[in-house]
């Protein structure tokens, strides 16, 4: 197996689809001109692989494993096995001693401010090489690398940039930079472009510190294990209850389009009838350009009726992250439907379809909701039960027979009376009804969850605690 | 079918494109070169106003080859993308038989023949592009605008350069033309449609490449304006804002700076300006916020 059609499996096994097609025009992309440059392989190999951009973040430190420093390697023969096995031979039993040749000149006997001083020199000048050899020194001295044990490296990135005192040396550069070069006449400014020049210096250092710790992991222990430690969740895999604050804003990003395409299944359901009516005078009319023969008949458009989407979606503490992720779904799903009523509750109801403004920043709807929306009757914890009993009787005409209803939430609701027969009544009414759970299937009707009672009245109860379970929903939905 | 490279070899892609006035970055020039190579559509996605749409022109300006454009819109179908038969050429046709012959010279067989011949086929651009002698460059822009159904239509071209009419048979390529597809993203694209292209992702620029775009549209800047516009572009890129500023917005910025005489930016004037580069109220005021007090 050569090393191309190795570093896809590798991403398969991440959940990256990749199809033969692409793995063959990889490797029709290797051609000569692109094999000398480490950084044109990694695009060409970008741009047959990887077909969604969000995916891009785990090519690359796939790539950095398998393509590291050897990449030259490629440009003598098609990534034969031979070399490949000469690679691993060389790298076996490697240690931090056999590093110190790596490092270069100047390594030895330095003191921990010297190195501090070249860096921050280097990193003035912008010297790419120098940095380079200083970056491995810095390993070499503070990382401190344990061969064998099976760690993905944050900790020696940690300990070497605790060492090398990096606050100090960023606010140490900000300084000079400050010093050096008085842009314009506004302080403010000034100081903003030094932070921002300096903390792209600094993060500049700690990628060629982290590139360099990897390194090292991966010729002591292989690519494959190496692989496997660094291996995040793709995008579409994380748990939005579990979600970082980077995670939700990308997971925000890829929201809009699903939504658009929720919106447009929706609508689809009755666009199947693709011709309208005959349209005979429009037939007629054109027919005179031609003689009077009816040589193209027109036809009436269809009428698209717009989808009429109800939402109710549970915002207690239980679920608090996943409501956000609901706030963006239901923000992101207003822009695509036009007649689209949300509402919120935990234990209480109200209505919050106007306060998605599409002129506003969405944070500040969502702040708008909880600080204003009435949706607390008693004391704050869910109520199933109320909350629809209130529903109906406030807004008895908000479900209509041409309504689709999405109940988002847990089903969790703290032993209150579920009353039933008021989804009954919902489901009797509207055209469908599908209930969306973030909660594992596997913790349904346990303890205070009542998915069961509720699902007899639903046309589908889906887990979805990911971006793809999401798509998978929208997708059955066709 | 002709098979020769418009490129010699990423640099040459990289010339090529700056001379006229279009500044890459690897990325870029290694799938224009792979395209080219490969023979491969390119599938360029990335926020608004990041010059996707400008690459494909630029590609044409540079190879001197002719631009065929395809906008999308929700609607386009066949008749409007790839051919169409002309009705009326037809009808004439067959009453000018009518008047001449009386129908005894020629058969219907023959005159069916020839009222299906190319002669009466309004090409449209996808047809266009590929019956075109020339080298050209065809850009299907904002492909996400077209339903899914409709994506269709595109795969034939897509994958074998060829369109297939019933009554003519399949019309091949006579020159590979170089095919650019944009896509704000608005809707996933098909899986299908994705296989068949190469991937290119066009992020805002960095710092230095933003300078250079800037200073080749707005060659009279000087030298430490600009400085001071790429970074403020930069800072503002890295709020949380709804729409951050795209390249053309900072190009607009660097104009109207000059237009205005300044020559060197503080906050007063970046307050009073900073609506050429943000477009909402929102974003307007956290940006303000932000740099005011980062003391």
């Amino acid at each position: 197996m050569d090393l191309i059609t190795e570093f896809v499996t590798e991403l398969r096994q991440y959940g990256i689809p990749v199809s033969l097609g692409e793995s063959i025009d990889a490797h029709e992309a290797l051609i000569s001109e692109l094999l000398d440059d480490r950084e044109l392989l990694r695009e060409a190999l970008a741009a047959t692989l990887i077909k969604n951009n969000s995916h891009r973040g785990a090519f690359d430190s796939l790539f950095n494993i398998y393509f590291g420093v050897k990449a030259d390697l490629l440009s003598d023969d098609l990534i034969g096995e031979d070399d490949f096995q000469d690679e691993e031979n060389k790298a076996s039993g490697n240690n931090p001693s056999k590093s110190s040749k790596l490092a270069g000149g100047g390594g030895g006997s330095m003191t921990q401010e010297e190195v501090i001083e070249m860096l921050f020199n280097a990193l003035m000048a912008n010297q790419q090489d120098r940095l380079n050899r200083l970056a491995k020194l810095s390993v070499s001295m503070f990382a401190a690398i344990e061969p064998g044990r099976p760690v993905g490296g944050v900790y020696y990135l940690y300990r070497t940039l605790r060492n090398l005192d990096i606050e100090k040396l960023q606010a140490k550069i900000k300084n000079a930079i400050l010093k050096q070069k008085q842009q314009t006449n506004d302080d403010n400014l000034n100081e903003r472009f030094a932070t921002d020049e300096a903390t792209l210096k600094i993060e500049k250092l700690k990628k060629l510190i982290e590139d360099e710790i990897r390194q090292r992991l991966i010729e002591d222990r292989g690519k494959q294990a190496m692989a496997k430690t660094l291996k995040k969740p793709l995008l579409e895999d994380i748990d939005i209850m579990r979600a970082s604050k980077q995670e939700m804003f990308d997971l925000q990003q890829a929201i809009l389009p699903l939504s658009r395409k929720l919106a447009s299944r929706l609508a689809n359901r009755r666009r199947h009838l693709r011709q309208g009516r005959l349209n005979w005078p429009a037939t007629i009319r054109k027919s005179m350009a031609m003689g009077g023969s009816l040589a193209e008949p027109i036809f009436r458009k269809p009428k698209i009726s717009k989808p009429d989407v109800v939402l109710l979606a549970d915002l207690s503490g239980s679920v608090a992250s996943f409501a956000r992720f609901t706030l963006q779904l239901v923000y992101a799903l207003s822009s695509q439907f036009s007649k689209i009523r949300s509402f919120a509750f935990i234990d209480g109801i109200d209505e919050i379809t106007s306060y998605f403004d599409l002129a506003t920043d969405p944070m500040k709807s969502f702040y708008r909701i909880n600080t204003e929306a009435d949706i607390m009757w008693l004391d704050g914890h869910s109520d199933y039960g109320h909350a629809l009993s209130e529903f109906v009787r406030k807004w008895p005409e908000a479900v209509t027979s041409k309504s689709s209803v999405l109940i988002l939430g847990d089903a969790r609701s703290n032993y209150h009376n579920p009353h039933t027969e008021i989804l009954k009544q919902i489901s009797k009414t509207s055209k469908h009804v599908y209930w969306l759970n973030p909660e594992p299937q596997a913790y349904w009707n346990s303890g205070d969850s009542i998915v069961k009672e509720y699902s007899t009245y639903c046309d589908e109860v889906l887990e979805v605690r990911t971006l793809r379970q999401l798509e998978l929903f929208v997708d059955k939905l066709d | 079918m002709e098979n020769e490279f418009v490129f010699k070899s990423p640099d040459d892609v990289m010339e090529s494109l700056e001379g006229v006035d279009y500044i890459s970055s690897a990325t870029i020039t290694t799938s224009v070169f792979l395209a080219d190579r490969l023979k491969k559509p390119v599938l360029i996605e990335g926020p608004a106003g990041t010059g996707k749409t400008e690459l494909a022109k630029s590609v044409a300006a540079a190879t001197g080859s002719r631009l065929i454009r395809l906008q999308c819109y929700e609607g386009l179908d066949e008749a409007k993308a790839l051919y169409e038969w002309n009705y009326k050429k037809q009808l004439l046709r067959i009453q000018a038989q009518n008047l001449v012959t009386d129908a005894e010279n020629e058969t219907w067989k023959q005159l069916e023949e020839d009222i299906f011949s190319e002669e009466f086929l309004l090409t449209r651009p996808l047809l266009e592009a590929i019956t075109s002698e020339a080298q050209t460059v065809l850009l299907i822009d904002e492909v996400d605008r077209i339903e899914i159904e409709t994506e269709a239509l595109l795969l034939e071209i897509l994958s074998d350069f060829q369109v297939s009419i019933p009554e003519l048979g399949t019309l091949e390529a006579k020159r590979l033309p170089l095919v650019f597809l944009t896509s704000n993203n608005s809707r996933e694209l098909s899986e299908a449609l994705k296989r068949r292209c190469l991937f290119l992702h066009i992020d805002y620029p960095d710092m230095d490449r933003e300078k250079n775009i800037i200073k080749r549209r707005v060659p009279d800047i000087e030298a430490a304006l600009l400085d001071q516009i790429g970074e403020f572009v930069r800072s503002i890129r890295q709020m949380d804002l709804k729409k951050r500023p795209s390249v053309s917005e900072s190009i607009d910025w660097a104009r109207t700076l000059i237009t205005l005489g300044i020559h060197t930016l503080n906050m007063e004037i970046a307050g009073d300006t900073i609506s050429v580069l943000l477009k909402y109220q929102s974003d307007i005021e956290t940006a303000l916020k932000e740099l005011s007090i980062n003391t």
